[in-house]
């Protein structure tokens, strides 16, 4: 495999292992504290979902020209990469709140366990949470696969990395019987930034007109210096603020006003989900 | 039409996320580097300078004093 197969494969796996965690989580919380029938039978419609989804994307993506089709998938993963790196780099340097798959578990336990319970049968509240965290969770995966195996003509490549990614993580999750919470999550949402970012802005500025000095070698230097450049900003935030993942917490840390603004972010987080979930109560 | 709107809104959510502006940005860029390489220019350095440009701006509309959110 050249250097640029083995990037793809280790992007759509990092990424892939990222949003199998994500609804790892949800489907465990809802299996353990309600019915693992109806949480397992919204994960089965959801890859039927995605299925189709795969079916009817798939050949369209691949029979547009590989310009056209580098332009809108290299803009799109910039897009996604720069604000997976925005959220990183802002959780590294301890200005936003680090996730937790433990913490997240535990909200979405205590969440399931209060919801109003149906009679005997299918569990509508854990078939449809699980049904959506795997459908949402699936599509980034259906998307990156797609996009980064059509840019490559290796759409199987792409496919195995993200198979092999979300076996193991079903595997894994199977074998501990609880979130993963000891996968470094934030890190891997790190690496997939640096790598998204770097692949869009190849692909994009491919598909738009240039060339590349070294043509797909220029990877070997783009992915490094993107690294450098959100290792560098995070130095450099770090020094400008002070930790914030205990402001929620601790009020004499809301001193700075970074921190400030840190602990408005973890409100505004709380606020979504309390909504979200007051939704979800009512549907 | 609801559903259309809806379907759109999710669309909207899922591609550009909540900050329209680096969407934007990197719209102009590809932009700027097809212009670019048409006038037969090496055009290769606009996307670096973009993402860079693109991924300070994006942390500091995250900082305070800006307005800007990050939630999603």
């Amino acid at each position: 495999m050249s250097g640029a197969e083995w990037g793809l494969a280790a992007s759509v796996f990092l990424a892939c292992s990222v949003e199998a965690v994500e609804a790892l989580t949800i489907v465990m919380a809802l299996g353990t504290t309600r019915s693992w029938s109806s949480a397992l039978s919204g994960v089965g419609a959801a890859a039927v979902a995605l299925a189709a989804i795969v079916a009817a994307l798939g050949p369209a993506l691949s029979a547009l020209p590989i310009g056209v089709l580098r332009v809108v998938v290299g803009g799109l993963l910039l897009i996604f990469g720069l604000q997976w790196l925005r959220k990183a780099i802002l959780r590294a340097a301890g200005l936003k709140a680090l996730k937790s798959e433990q913490e997240e578990f535990e909200e979405q336990r205590r969440a399931a366990e209060v919801a109003v319970r149906g009679g005997a049968g299918l569990d509508g509240y854990s078939f449809v949470l699980s049904f959506k965290g795997v459908l949402l969770e699936g599509l980034e995966v259906v998307f990156i696969v797609l996009t980064f195996g059509a840019n490559q003509h290796r759409v199987g490549l792409a496919a195995i990395a993200a198979g092999v990614a979300v076996l193991l993580v079903i595997l894994l999750g199977v074998a501990a019987r609880a979130p993963l919470a000891r996968v470094p999550e934030n890190s891997m949402k790190f690496a997939v930034g640096v790598m998204l970012t770097s692949f869009g802005m190849f692909w994009g500025g491919e598909g738009a007109g240039a060339s590349w000095p070294g043509s797909d070698a220029a990877l070997l230097v783009i992915v490094p210096a993107v690294l450098a450049l959100s290792v560098a900003t995070v130095a450099a935030l770090r020094r400008g603020a002070r930790p914030a993942q205990a402001t929620a917490s601790l009020p004499e840390a809301t001193a700075s006003p970074l921190a400030e603004q840190a602990a408005r972010e973890v409100a505004v987080d709380r606020n979504l989900l309390t909504v979200e979930q007051s939704a979800v109560d009512r549907a | 039409m609801k559903r259309l709107r809806i379907a759109l809104s999710a669309v909207w959510g899922f591609v550009v996320g909540d900050d329209w502006r680096t969407a934007a940005g990197v719209a102009i860029a590809l932009g700027l580097t097809a212009i670019v390489a048409a006038l037969g220019v090496s055009a290769w350095w606009v996307m670096p300078v973009a993402v860079v440009l693109l991924l300070w701006r994006s942390l500091a509309g995250a900082l305070p004093g800006t307005g800007s959110s990050s939630h999603r």
